[in-house]
């Protein structure tokens, strides 16, 4: 049988592409009513960092990031191809690199929270 | 092997302009172009995950970097783009998990349907919870 790495690159492409059709829009959302100077009562300093306090809201934040970013980085290396650019290799060794490192990067700072 | 004793190989020519051949494949660019606003907006929550760890006044800077002209007109576009790509995906939903309830396939438009209503109730909730309302 022959060995693909496809469903490990495939697998966490589909989770986070169902997961911000589910919750990406009112995420922006939220942040948007922030940027119109509306911040919702969640996005207060005392109220977020009780939730990221709690390790089960750290476990759920580091996953969305984890599944958006490397769906949108798979997503992005597909759309490339499309566009002409045929150096596939180079494209996905930079943009998963990209989902790695932010998803480390949240790791961290959950922990500093 | 097979390229040696090819004496005129056919290299395909690599262009773009595909893509306004037909608006079909507009659209289906368009929704590709949502991953930039996705990862972009998942890149900035992740700065502001930074601003969160390190206390009130670097979190009160973050909320204040959004409030920017350049940020809103980014909010607003992929807020567009998000809620384009939950729609081409819930539409799919019939395609990729087709449901079979004794002879009978349940039509496509339950399937679809029963995710765009989840996919409302839960934004709600969210706001709820957030207390936007």
């Amino acid at each position: 049988m022959a060995i693909s790495n496809k469903p490990i690159v495939w697998g966490p492409f589909a989770a986070g592409g169902t997961l911000t059709a589910f919750l990406t829009p009112v995420l922006v959302l939220l942040t948007l009513l922030a940027a119109l100077g509306h911040a919702p009562e969640l996005l207060a300093y005392d109220r977020l960092h009780a939730l990221a306090s709690h390790w089960f809201a750290k476990l759920a934040i580091a996953g969305t990031v984890f599944l958006s970013l490397w769906s949108a980085a798979h997503r992005l290396r597909i759309t490339c191809y499309d566009l002409g650019v045929r150096a596939d290799t180079l494209v996905a060794t930079v943009v998963y690199t990209v989902a790695l490192a932010g998803t480390a990067a949240s790791v961290l700072y959950l922990t500093r929270i | 092997m097979v390229e040696e004793m090819s004496r005129k190989p056919y290299v395909r020519e690599i262009t773009s302009e595909w893509i306004f051949r037909h608006p079909r494949y507009v659209r289906y660019m368009v929704r590709e172009f949502s991953c930039l606003f996705i990862g972009g907006w998942t890149l900035l929550m992740v700065w502001g995950l930074k601003q969160l760890a390190e206390g009130p006044a670097a979190w009160a800077a973050f909320l204040e970097c959004l409030k920017s002209p350049a940020s809103i007109a980014f909010h607003v576009l992929a807020l567009g783009f998000a809620a384009y790509h939950s729609i081409t995906w819930f539409k799919l939903t019939p395609k990729a998990l087709p449901l079979q309830l004794g002879e009978e396939f349940v039509p496509d438009g339950a399937i679809s349907g029963a995710h765009f209503g989840a996919w409302a109730a839960l934004s709600l909730a969210v706001l709820y919870f957030a207390g936007a309302f």
